[in-house]
């Protein structure tokens, strides 16, 4: 039964220290952790003398054959020893603001190192992953900016991976059927739908919003697997919608590294960078902006001033499903062209995490988009350099990530004030 | 409002929206002799679901004359001014402005009727800044909706200007001190040219010297020529501040006097329907031993900002402490603390010679401290349960409530009914809700549930806060009892009243330390002070 | 200090009371709930008429045709639905057997709910659960009547173990439940995969991820014959019990339903809110591993295949709904769900009409009900006097 004293599970040890100080000393002997695996692992796992090529250019490159080789065991030691600077630095805590910035220097070096160490003996397209990142980190990063249109107005929208899955669905087939720009619009004005439902449930009829979000998830699930099944499987035709091919930026797509990285992709890419950009600005410096987040941090506060809160939040929830409709349609129209059961697989749920970690804000989301990008491109490419780690724990990757940025080893930001609360109005 | 910044509203489709009525043409920036407006509450009735919280009130002010709306709490001000500012709608009656019924559906109705409205909430987001809440809502914009942030400012610092209320238009209000919120409310209400400004009970959250500075800025708006009602269950104020004064009482206007004619014991016995004592009766207090003895605690807040900053003191059995000062200057997170609820950074907390600093909240219980924590919904009960839950809510783990794992219902009905009978809960029954009860019945149960014990060492905070006359009175008596009977009781409270009805010994608290320490009889002005941090340091940024 | 003031409205618990709208009369009660069903139902039939590929071109040129075929179609769908539920006691042991781990699973979301968790990863816990039941299943060597309680106890633990993770994650980080056990669903998924490919798992000389089969002792005995049904629906109906004495009759319970309500006044009341979550989430995932371990010795092949827990972790969230997380009601829904899934197989092999269907008539009957205000809008009946009510959900994990 119940211990007697709850002070061990209830104020844990570091009583008498700042949080701050206390995620110090948890990041630093993280850090230091890293560095002996890396020492021991990737570097003295390296056989001494082989070296590492990476690739650095696509195969039909204006620059091709850039290339870049390092020996494998000295970039472990070196990377192991940087680390070990980093890790003692951060449990001096004197300085406690740079935590963070060590805690990602030292994870991209671990990254890095992983890398070289999979890759020793053999060549391996640097680009290739790095693209593969962008590319992956996209629907994350719809999903994530789903998120932060809902919550940023005070509505948590867990409903994420329904609106992708449900759009990528009716994409697919209005696609088939009339085309896939068509299908564009089809996906967008479905999640729209969606988000308004959402709404709807939430504002006016005041579900608890995580109960509605996961009675829309398991609708659209229920639903698109039962149209896929009873539909789809007959009308063949209707699953097969093309894609939407890539157009190269003119001169910026022939830099070499970031060219392949961010210019040379199709429309869903720039748009995603677009928006990115212009919710930023939006949020942050515009009346729509500040009218939204005053909504999410103290609706009574904008009902006050004339600002008619349900109406703020039903605009922004349905444009934040428009959002996610468009990353439905980029699974379906540029990714695989074609609709499959359960598609998602989670990447709603991991927006969510990206947008916990990018602390609610447009351009954070975006580079938490990234991280996991990356988390699943690892997945993606190191299957093709035969590690002997198995498949199934490189899949876990982007789900650990998830649970570690929500536990705050990150750091913890403020949501907005309001988020999820229902606004009563007399 | 500039030509762009109509186009913005068009862009963004939200023209008219705050703009649903023309606006009443400012008085005051005319001329303010021309002619005085007149804003009238006529048969207001607003029937809640099994609470009739106003019953066909009449209420008028005119420009340029303050008039104060006195009651208890749950007399119905508050829903009668959310009815003015057109947040609630009345189930039957009408509001004027110069005998012009107006349509009030919303705030921005309000609002373009010239009537504005100052909080005892702050309606502020505090991660915005001064000038961003200033104009929320009525944003000066350029292209494509852009703020114009130097517009902004400006609108600021002319009301700043005009009327003395200082304030940095870039900062951001969380960092503001209270004091400088209200301003920062007081200019938002005036940047919308508001004729008529209704402050809802607007010294709650000041110091005695705050409140001067605060009817100074009164008197500037009513020399504009601005109507003020002002919102208060506090008398003295009211008979200070006021050209007339209404009194509220069960969602009715049960009288409308002239200061000049009453006293505080008359507006006392107008406001609850009955002669009411103001002082509370107590004897001379015989300190004995030290039970609580804090030396030199520091605590964290949420941000990790220092609340508590090294403060050191001692509570005797068979005295009342009390510790005076302004909400938020630390006095959550030392009652936190003092009851094992957080941590502290460093510093030491004895109870009985024992060092209970690293205890945990149910260990620091059994040594028979009482707590009566400051928020008695979020924190001192559990709404959706019973009576009953609620009375064993901290003992239930304990013979005879619990019979080894299994819990003993029958013992625990039997104590609710005893506690029921003993602390006069006015109750249908045990097994009601206690989100059922009224505020002042529900603080009843939390201090039956308290002092049901051999109670060495009190901690109550804010104890009465917004709960009924006769409910205080009771509470209070039951406070000093348990004085009498021998404990040690720490009372934190906001309200300087309370403080100096109940201590014999004041403690001031101001940013985490001990500003001041009196007796019980110190004066007013006195213990004003050093709510301030002493020499007056007003604005401590 | 742990982050439970972060978590500041009132639990889910309290959401509860008001959507269930207590003091209300058994009618009162019941009204909602039937009236959901019901109308999921009539959805569910429009959805299959406007699914209908062969028939929809029809309705342009023969309607009478076209709707008789229709009407045809959605009358053998549920009189598929009916009989494979009801309509035989092979189909009553089958709707039995389907409710065993729904009830199990439907508990275990319906304890979270009474303390204040949503527990979305029942299909994780009930992996790990069933995989600890399995391996203890296939590699002791011991009669029926001890191998089969030690088996349950694995599953106890294990399903404890993994969604433990996700309540000291809250309980020390504040780490939202709702995301980390999602999250966990995922990795017990693929850490299963890989256990089932394991030499430890790997059922000898295949090598797709399948495992070897539970001894016979561990296999659950049948109580009616041939039928399918054994005696995990006598542990369910344990589960139901305990559940019940838990959560009212216990000091334990008390705990939980006043962090539920009120974590803040638990916390002012001594209660350590950390240990609650730890703990609740414990007997919530402990009650999945049961569920996990039925799927597994309870049924044939009695191996562990990949996702073995199916869809049954959302079933129980509707479920737990539809019960009002009360330990009888959540029996009820579990009746009422299985009688849907085995009648859905009958639905889909005899009238071809695919099983998701149930998924999405689930999802309507748990919006219905947790919109009360929607089904009285829709029949018009008339609200009774209620409060607005009290928010559960705040921000994320921070």
């Amino acid at each position: 039964m119940k211990p007697e004293s709850d002070t061990a599970i209830y104020e844990g040890e570091g009583k008498r220290v700042t949080p701050a100080e206390r995620r110090a000393t948890i990041v630093g002997v993280i850090l230091i952790v890293l560095a002996v695996f890396v020492f021991w692992v990737f570097a003295l796992g390296s056989e001494a003398g082989v070296q590492s090529t990476f690739k650095l250019s696509l195969p039909q490159a204006r620059f091709e054959d850039l290339a870049w080789t390092v020996n494998s065991r000295w970039l472990g030691f070196i990377v192991s020893g940087i680390l070990a600077f980093l890790g003692g630095m951060v449990l001096r805590r004197s300085h406690v603001k740079w935590t963070n910035l060590a805690l990602a220097i030292g994870l991209i070096l671990v990254a890095f190192a992983f890398l070289t160490w999979a890759a020793s003996g053999k060549s391996f397209s640097l680009v290739g992953m790095l693209r593969a990142t962008v590319v992956l980190s996209v629907p994350v990063t719809l999903g994530a900016l789903t998120g932060l249109m809902c919550e940023r107005v005070g509505v948590i929208n867990i409903a994420i991976e329904g609106q992708l899955l449900t759009a990528a669905f009716v994409g697919t087939i209005v696609g088939s059927a009339w085309g896939i720009w068509a299908g564009l619009v089809g996906a967008v004005l479905t999640g729209a739908l969606l988000g308004a439902v959402l709404a709807v449930l939430a504002i006016r009829f005041r579900i608890d919003q995580i109960i509605a979000g996961v009675v829309i998830n398991i609708f659209a699930l229920g639903l698109t697997s039962f149209l896929a099944r009873r539909v789809l499987s007959e009308a063949t035709h209707l699953n097969s919608p093309g894609r939407f091919s890539p157009t190269k930026i003119p001169f910026l797509g022939d830099i070499p590294v970031l060219g392949p990285m961010f210019f040379n992709h199709n429309m869903f890419i720039y748009v995603t960078f677009i928006l990115v950009i212009g919710l930023h600005f939006g949020l942050f410096y515009t009346r729509w902006g500040l009218r939204s987040r005053s909504v999410g941090e103290h609706p009574e506060a904008a009902d006050t001033v004339g600002i008619n809160v349900y109406r703020v939040r039903y605009r922004n929830v349905i444009l934040g499903g428009m959002i996610a409709g468009f990353g439905g349609a980029f699974l379906t129209l540029a990714q695989v062209s074609r609709f499959e059961e359960n598609m998602t697989a989670g990447i709603g749920f991991i927006g969510l995490a990206a947008m916990i970690f990018g602390r609610w804000m447009p351009l954070g989301v975006f580079g938490a988009g990234l991280v996991f990008g990356f988390a699943r491109a690892l997945q993606q490419k190191l299957g093709i350099l035969g590690t002997p780690i198995p498949s199934e724990f490189l899949s876990m990757i982007p789900y650990i990530v998830t649970i570690i940025v929500v536990a705050g080893v990150v750091g913890k930001a403020r949501p907005p004030a309001a988020d999820g609360q229902p606004y009563i109005k007399d | 409002m500039g030509p762009f910044s109509r186009l913005g509203k068009v862009l963004t489709g939200e023209a008219g929206q705050t703009r649903t009525a023309q606006r009443t043409p400012s008085v005051s920036r005319a001329s303010a002799s021309e002619k005085r407006l007149t804003l009238e509450l006529r048969h207001i009735t607003k029937q809640f679901p099994g609470v009739l919280a106003c019953d066909d009130v009449n209420l008028t002010v005119s420009e340029g004359e303050t008039v104060a709306l006195l009651g208890e709490n749950g007399a119905g001000k508050t829903t009668l001014m959310n009815i003015l500012y057109g947040l609630y709608t009345p189930t039957s009656g009408e509001v004027l402005v110069d005998d012009v019924p107006i349509v009030m559906e919303s705030p921005s109705d309000a609002i373009a009727a010239g009537i504005g409205m100052v909080h005892q909430h702050f309606m502020l987001v505090p991660v915005f800044t001064v000038s961003e809440n200033v104009v929320l809502g009525d944003e000066p914009t350029e292209v494509a909706g852009w703020i114009d942030q130097k517009t902004a400012r400006d609108r600021v610092r002319t009301i700043s200007a005009r009327y003395g209320l200082e304030v940095d238009p870039d900062t951001y209000v969380e960092d503001l001190p209270v004091g400088s919120q209200q301003r920062v409310e007081i200019i938002k209400a005036l940047s919308r040219d508001a004729n008529f400004v209704i402050f809802d009970e607007p010294t709650s959250v000041l110091t005695p010297s705050e409140v001067e500075g605060f009817f100074k800025i009164v008197e500037g708006l009513k020399a504009d020529g601005k109507g003020i009602v002002f919102i208060s269950h506090k008398l003295g104020e009211a008979l200070e501040i006021a050209d007339r004064i209404v009194i509220m009482r069960r969602g009715k206007t049960v009288a409308e006097v002239v200061p000049k004619d009453v006293t505080e014991e008359k507006l006392a016995e107008l406001m609850v329907g009955r002669p009411v004592d103001l002082v509370v009766d107590k004897s001379e207090s015989k300190p004995l031993e030290v039970v609580l003895l804090v030396d030199n605690l520091s605590v964290l807040d949420d941000r990790g900002q220092l609340a508590v900053n090294g403060m050191s003191f001692d509570v005797r059995a068979g005295e009342i402490v009390g510790i005076a000062g302004v909400q938020g200057n630390g006095q959550t997170e030392l009652v936190e603390s003092l009851t094992g609820l957080q941590p502290s950074m460093s510093g030491t907390v004895y109870l009985g010679g024992e060092d209970v600093t690293t205890k945990s909240p149910r260990a620091i219980h059994k040594m028979d401290v009482a707590h009566v924590p400051e928020d008695r919904q979020r924190s001192g009960l559990v709404l959706p349960f019973t009576i009953t839950e609620n009375i064993v809510l901290d003992s239930y783990y304990e013979s005879p409530i619990s019979r080894g794992v299994q819990m003993n219902w029958s013992e625990a009905s039997d104590r609710a009914e005893r506690l029921v009978e003993e602390y006069d809960v006015r109750t249908p029954g045990i097994n009601v809700l206690v989100s059922t009860l009224s505020g002042g019945n529900q603080q009843k149960v939390i201090v039956a549930r308290e002092f049901d014990r051999d109670v060495t060492l009190v901690i109550a905070s804010q104890p009465t806060r917004g709960i009924d006359v006769g409910s205080i009175e009771y509470i209070h008596s039951r406070i000093i009892e348990e004085r009498d009977a021998g404990a040690a009781v720490l009372i934190v409270s906001s309200e300087l009243d309370e403080i100096k009805a109940l201590s014999d010994r004041i403690l001031v608290m101001y940013e985490g330390r001990i500003a001041g320490e009196f007796d019980g009889s110190a004066s007013t002005t006195e213990i004003g002070l050093a709510m301030l941090g002493g020499a007056g340091e007003a604005e401590a940024s | 200090m742990s982050s439970d003031g972060d978590w500041g409205d009132q639990g889910y618990s309290a959401w509860y009371a008001r959507v269930s709208g207590v003091g209300s009369s058994l009618a009162q009660a019941m009204i909602v709930p039937v009236l959901a069903v019901l109308t999921a139902l009539i959805i569910g039939a429009v959805i299959i008429a406007l699914t209908d590929v062969d028939t929809l071109p029809l309705w342009g040129s023969d309607p009478a045709e076209a709707f008789r075929l229709t009407m045809d179609g959605i009358f053998n769908a549920f009189k598929a639905l009916f009989l494979g539920s009801l309509g035989s006691p092979r189909a009553i042991s089958e709707t039995l057997f389907a409710a065993t781990p729904l009830i199990l699973a439907g508990l275990a979301v319906a304890v979270g709910f009474q303390a204040g968790l949503f527990n979305i990863g029942v299909n994780g816990q009930m992996l790990i659960g069933g995989m600890a039941a399995l391996w203890v299943g296939f590699s002791l060597d011991l009669p029926a009547i001890v191998l089969i309680p030690l088996a349950l106890a694995a599953a106890i633990v294990g399903g404890a173990f993994w969604a433990g993770i996700a309540g000291l994650l809250k309980a020390k980080t504040g780490a939202h439940e709702v995301i980390t056990t999602i999250m966990l669903n995922f990795i017990a998924l693929f850490l299963v995969d890989y256990l089932l490919k394991s030499s430890i798992y790997q059922a000898p000389g295949r090598n797709d991820p399948i495992s070897r089969p539970a001894n016979v002792a561990a296999q659950f005995p049948r109580l009616l014959g041939d039928h399918r049904l054994q005696i995990g629906f006598l542990v369910a109906l344990a589960a139901v019990a305990f559940v019940w004495w838990l959560m009212y009759r216990t000091t334990m319970g008390f705990e939980f339903r006043a962090v539920g309500f009120n974590p803040d006044g638990g916390r002012y009341a001594g209660m350590s809110v950390a240990w609650v979550y730890v703990s609740v989430m414990a007997v919530s995932g402990a009650l999945a591993g049961l569920a996990g371990a039925n799927q597994i010795l309870g049924l044939e092949p009695y191996r562990g295949i990949s996702n073995f827990s199916g869809n049954i972790g959302f079933d129980a969230i509707a479920l737990a709904l539809l019960g009002r997380s009360h330990p009888v009601g959540v029996l009820f829904a579990g009746l009422l769900f299985g009688a849907l899934k085995a009648g859905g197989r009958e639905m889909q092999g005899a009238a071809g009409i695919p099983i998701d269907l149930v998924l999405v008539l689930q999802a309507l009957i748990i919006v219905m009900i947790a919109a009360p205000e929607l089904v009285r809008a829709i029949y018009r009946i008339k609200t009774p006097e209620q409060e607005a009510g009290t928010t559960m959900s705040t921000g994320w994990g921070s």
